[in-house]
């Protein structure tokens, strides 16, 4: 049973697409969507396997256009 | 527990911050100059110093910080930002005052000002992004473009006969009688950023103080200007940059 559950909130108009996250996130839990743009017409960057995120702020902390939002609790 | 569980606003871990406004960057994807304008953001929020601020914009592709960041901002002609940034400081001596300065801003047009304001002892903080070649204006090799590195004005790489040698302007500071804090650092990843964060506190802190001039060097990356990808540029960074432009504080009078 995990301990902690973490969770993100993506600003999907402001991302560019590029890809640090990606790289960033311990648990690969983040890939850009396939045959999705933005308003400006970037690609952006999804969540996958939501459930295993233990938000750890890696991604956030990377991110250049500061659009991902980190959440984080205790399971009781 | 499902995910609206956690999304409450007592569990936030870390967002985008208040100072930072929602106009959209205009740099390009993965670009440092991003994490450094989020780190300034942060750094600003954590002092309170949000009304008592004044950053000096360069020339360059941080020309449009000024939209970005809901502090006082004065745009400098090009290379100038520490002579108007001394006049700022001298005249509100209570505000924390820095620059934002690129490579081709601070280390070519803009060397005098750079070297005098540090070494007049100015009470500011001076910010230089090094991404070693003039990205703003399409790739152009800069005075710290490294040796043998390609760039759209020396194709073949740079020789030091022709092109001269790189200018190493944070190794020069460290010379100068009126610096107190020197340090180089990157934003490639978490560590680093947080490296980073806590050497510009320290350099705002020192000038807020009235300790000396302060200049943060960051090892950036040009995805663009290096034709890379931004994941690509990161690696090549560490690969070479590094190597010439070493991370670590270089001069603290403090210690």
């Amino acid at each position: 049973m995990k301990k902690i559950q973490g969770a993100i909130i993506i600003d999907i108009d402001r991302c560019k697409g590029c890809s640090l996250c990606v790289e960033a996130c311990p648990l690969n839990l983040l890939h850009i969507a396939m045959r999705k743009v933005n308003i400006k017409g970037y690609p952006y960057v999804e969540q996958i396997n939501e459930m295993s995120c233990t938000g750890c702020a890696n991604c956030s902390i990377v991110c250049p256009d500061a659009c991902i939002s980190v959440y984080r609790k205790k399971c009781l | 527990m499902t995910k609206d569980d956690i999304i409450q606003p007592e569990n936030l871990v870390i967002k985008k911050p208040e100072l930072m406004n929602d106009t959209v960057m205009h740099y390009c994807p993965g670009c440092s100059h991003g994490v450094v304008h989020k780190l300034i953001a942060e750094i600003i929020e954590e002092m309170e110093l949000s009304e008592k601020t004044i950053g000096i914009c360069p020339v360059g592709c941080a020309v449009f910080a000024y939209r970005y960041l809901d502090i006082d901002w004065q745009e400098a002609a090009h290379g100038r930002a520490p002579a108007v940034a001394t006049a700022c400081k001298r005249l509100w001596k209570d505000r924390l005052v820095f620059t934002y300065q690129g490579d081709g801003d601070l280390a070519c047009i803009g060397a005098c000002e750079t070297i005098h304001a540090l070494n007049r002892g100015e009470k500011i903080t001076i910010i230089f992004i090094n991404n070693a070649i003039y990205g703003m204006t399409g790739g152009q090799m800069a005075p710290t473009t490294l040796l043998g590195m390609k760039t759209s004005t020396c194709p073949y790489g740079r020789v030091p006969e022709l092109h001269g040698y790189p200018l190493n302007i944070t190794d020069l500071a460290t010379h100068l009688e009126g610096t107190a804090y020197v340090s180089r650092q990157s934003v490639h990843n978490v560590a680093a950023i947080r490296k980073a964060k806590s050497a510009i506190k320290k350099a705002f802190e020192n000038s807020m103080n009235g300790i000396g001039s302060n200049l943060v060097e960051i090892v950036s990356t040009c995805s663009t200007g290096w034709k890379k990808t931004p994941v690509e540029a990161n690696e090549w960074m560490e690969k070479n940059m590094f190597e010439f432009y070493q991370l670590g504080d270089l001069k603290d009078i403090k210690q």
